[in-house]
């Protein structure tokens, strides 16, 4: 079977911080992952091959960069890597996103489409199953366990309150929860066949059915109007007591706000 | 497209065992607040079978109409019956605002629908307001306002050129209005044949997650452990402190990935978001996603031994010391005060 996974090169949201002064995000210095949804799926996909025997390609739609989220994902495991990137693309919302990624899955075949539930930094959780309705697919979104029966998927799909255990022909697209499995380490073989041996194929823009004004910004129907960062709250204060002080103070603290 | 066509705003009501769940009422008191703006109404769509009477309560909460679909497929929440049907009512009766819960069912269901209808869709609101449009101020326009980069950057988001405006809204954000029965109920219960192939997943298996433990968004007093409590072992010392206080145990998304702690005490980001009277951190660093989920509590106390920790930038009483030593004794304080 063929499996394609989506993946998003993101900055460890938790590494970054905010500017007290200046009241702005400090990106430098901050990493680049591979987001922890995607390479959950990106884990299943490679269990299934490891198991049942699978192609898994790896695709990722982003700047020029994105090529090392790649090339990890092929030392995990992945045996095909395909960047999609191309200035056109930029400033793309989650519709035109989808549009982009679908036109480039339409392109290959497949049985399986894993994509994470949302990513760190964007927060939406909609370019998974906006792309499965570009492609006119099944999707199952939230799944905490996948197996295969088949020609058939079983999902664990999760709310917060329950779970329905799912079941649908493929081929169809699930968005992957990072409680799917551990993902692995890249192997020291793999990260030098990843390096040194393997292509990272490149698609722009004229290698994708799309017109123009459907991508990108002018394809895009959200207009981000202004962003900022909340003022941060000023803090309280800081003491450093004895134990017994310190519980003290705290029990002061609330009979002032009259918690107790 | 005719903008000046698309009239109203509509509100998905999300129910489960045939309950309208709570981020449902919110929408409506939301949904009002902004029909005040545009000088409309506010309409609760409402699918699943026998709940006519949950209909109304959407009445009493505020919707000036309710449309509800009763049946059998829509019993159980799937994705594609549900897509068909809303996208159906929303070609029919064009609304230019549609209001989801960013639920785990609609962040689910609003996406589909946004792209069968090529509509702008944001996710996971916190703020919405109505301004005049740029160009064209006869032109209203919904202003989204959204949390991004794990909660500290705010986007204000705008679908000035295609309708419906779409949003999802975040769970407990929101203010409910106050049921009253003076007013009137108007249901109008809408026919629609749902094809058979809609129906393209089968539910082999429904399990409930058992809550023991009094839900988080609901607690006044929560008082919560990260990566610096060790281990599972030290839980129950918190569990006494929250239970003395009349409240319950939360957790950071690192004791969660830890194992300590189930998932749905999780506070952040990715869990969820808590506005209690007294939030106690016990060994959590605050990373930005943590502090999404619970710097709007009224008082925050933190205790950790790293005095570089972020916590403390929002917390009201910032302790730098060890909450092992701490919290026994903070324990032992209260209940000698409150048997004074």
């Amino acid at each position: 079977m063929n499996i394609v996974v989506c993946i998003k090169q993101v900055p460890d949201t938790t590494e970054v911080r905010i500017d007290p002064k200046t009241n702005t995000l400090i990106r430098e210095g901050v990493p680049s992952i591979i987001n922890p949804d995607d390479k959950a799926g990106l884990e299943s996909a490679i269990r299934i091959k490891e198991e049942k025997g699978a192609h898994v390609t790896a695709i990722s739609m982003g700047p020029p960069q994105a090529d090392l989220a790649l090339r990890e994902a092929l030392a995990m495991g992945a045996d095909d890597a395909i960047l999609i990137t191309d200035r056109a693309f930029g400033g793309a919302d989650t519709l035109a996103t989808s549009r982009t990624l679908a036109a480039a899955l339409s392109k290959l075949d497949y049985d399986l489409i894993i994509t994470g539930r949302q990513a760190i930094d964007g927060d939406t959780a909609q370019v998974g199953p906006e792309t499965a309705e570009h492609l006119g697919l099944t999707n199952i979104s939230y799944a905490e366990e996948i197996q295969i029966d088949g020609d058939y998927i079983i999902v664990k799909r999760q709310y917060e309150d329950r779970y329905h255990t799912l079941k649908t022909k493929l081929p169809c697209l699930i968005t992957a929860l990072a409680e799917l499995n551990q993902p692995r380490y890249m192997s020291p073989k793999g990260i030098f066949e990843a390096f040194r041996e393997k292509e990272v194929t490149v698609w722009t823009a004229k290698d994708l059915d799309v017109e123009l004004n459907e991508i990108g910004l002018k394809g895009s129907p959200t207009k981000v109007k202004r962003s900022f960062t909340k003022g941060a709250k000023t803090a309280g204060k800081l003491f450093s007591l004895e134990p017994q002080e310190s519980a003290e103070l705290i029990v002061d603290k609330m009979k002032e706000k009259f918690i107790i | 497209m005719n903008i000046s066509e698309y009239k109203g705003i509509f509100v998905f009501a999300e129910q489960r065992d045939r309950k309208v769940q709570k981020v449902a009422f919110e929408l409506v008191g939301k949904g009002k607040q902004l029909a005040k703006d545009l000088n409309t109404t506010v309409t609760a769509v409402l699918l699943g079978k026998d709940m006519k009477d949950e209909a109304e309560k959407l009445c009493y909460a505020g919707a000036d109409k309710v449309i509800y679909v009763d049946d059998e497929i829509l019993d159980l929440y799937m994705t594609e019956p549900y897509v068909y049907t809303l996208t159906h009512i929303i070609l029919d009766k064009k609304p230019e605002i549609v209001l989801y819960g960013a639920s785990a069912i609609g962040r689910d269901l609003a996406p589909r629908i946004a792209c069968r209808l090529k509509a702008g869709l944001t996710a996971d609101c916190t703020g919405l307001t109505i301004e005049p449009d740029d160009q064209e101020p006869e032109k209203l326009n919904l202003m989204m306002t959204r949390p991004a980069f794990g909660g500290n950057l705010m986007a204000t988001i705008a679908c000035p050129d295609t309708r419906p405006q779409m949003a999802t809204v975040r769970p407990g954000v929101m203010q409910a209005l106050k049921r009253s029965d003076a007013n009137s109920v108007n249901i109008e219960e809408y026919k629609i044949e749902i094809p058979a192939e809609a129906v393209n997943v089968e539910i082999l298996d429904v399990t409930r997650i058992i809550q023991q433990r009094m839900n988080i968004e609901e607690a006044k007093v929560l008082v919560s452990g990260g990566r610096g409590m060790h281990g599972p072992e030290n839980y129950p010392m918190l569990e006494e402190l929250a239970e003395l206080l009349g409240g319950t145990i939360s957790a950071s998304r690192a004791a969660v990935d830890a194992g300590w702690v189930p998932k749905d005490r999780q506070v952040g980001q990715t869990g969820k978001t808590v506005r209690p009277n007294l939030y106690i951190a016990c060994g959590i660093s605050g990373a930005i996603q943590h502090l999404a989920g619970m710097e709007e509590a009224d008082y925050i106390v933190a205790i950790n031994k790293d005095p570089d920790a972020p916590i403390f930038n929002v917390a009201d009483v910032g302790i730098v010391g060890d909450l092992h030593r701490i919290v026994p004794l903070l324990t032992e304080k209260i209940l000698a005060e409150k048997e004074k």
